[in-house]
């Protein structure tokens, strides 16, 4: 029974994660949402019987995939709506 | 532990088999929503990687079997073939997490390469043929 709490738990923890990073205007942080959603995915793989690609998820979905996403923001925009960097243009 | 879940696994399997898929078709839900209605390529390429994320889980979901192991030979259990869940998904899996990777790179320069070009990232305002 605690087993069904679990994964209904990470079930709702992945969907909220995946909400969250879908309708943040914070760029920076939806992308951390991603790298949650990478992480407790790799926790179902684990539960699932699938440990490689548990750890293949773990170092590529949370590491490799947010590095590459935080640099393209550094080089484009934080803003989601690209509100508050012309006003910092202006400035 | 393990061995403790294999067999709550297999007392509850339908409710767990039917949150794995309800999960696996939300995310695909989630993320194609975000491909479809959102205006940012950023915001996109996200989405792109939550669509990744939920055909993933449903590949590991659908190769699981109902109180199976992992599909790995270790000396003293060589009869485990028979209780070892299928392990092509898992293969097809590992192999697509890594081209997701690499498919969200190259997005991403694409994105960096417009917005250098246009100054800005908004799919709307982006109107000429060609760059």
């Amino acid at each position: 029974m605690i087993a069904v709490i679990i994964i209904i738990i990470m079930a709702v923890l992945l969907l909220a994660a995946a909400i969250y990073s879908v309708i943040h205007r914070d760029l920076l942080f939806a992308v951390l949402g991603t790298g949650i959603v990478s992480l407790i995915l790799s926790l179902f793989f684990y539960l699932l019987q699938a440990p490689d690609v548990a750890l293949t998820e773990a170092a590529i979905g949370i590491a490799l995939t947010t590095i590459i996403f935080i640099i393209t923001i550094r080089n484009t925009t934080r803003d989601e709506d690209e509100i508050i960097d012309k006003e910092n243009e202006k400035l | 532990m393990q061995e403790e879940f294999n067999e709550i696994f297999l007392k509850y399997h339908d409710i767990i088999s039917l949150g794995v898929y309800g999960t696996a078709i939300g995310l695909i839900l989630i993320g194609l929503y975000a491909v479809l209605m959102k205006k940012n390529l950023v915001k996109i390429v996200i989405g792109l990687t939550i669509i990744d994320a939920g055909i993933h889980l449903l590949f590991i979901g659908i190769g699981y079997i109902n109180g199976g192991t992992a599909p790995i030979f270790s000396p003293g259990y060589e009869d485990a073939a028979k209780r070892m869940v299928d392990p092509i998904p898992q293969a097809l899996v590992l192999t697509a997490i890594v081209i997701g990777f690499a498919v969200t790179a190259v997005a991403l320069s694409l994105v960096i390469r417009l917005y250098k070009h246009h100054h800005t990232a908004k799919i709307d305002q982006i109107k000429s043929l060609k760059w």
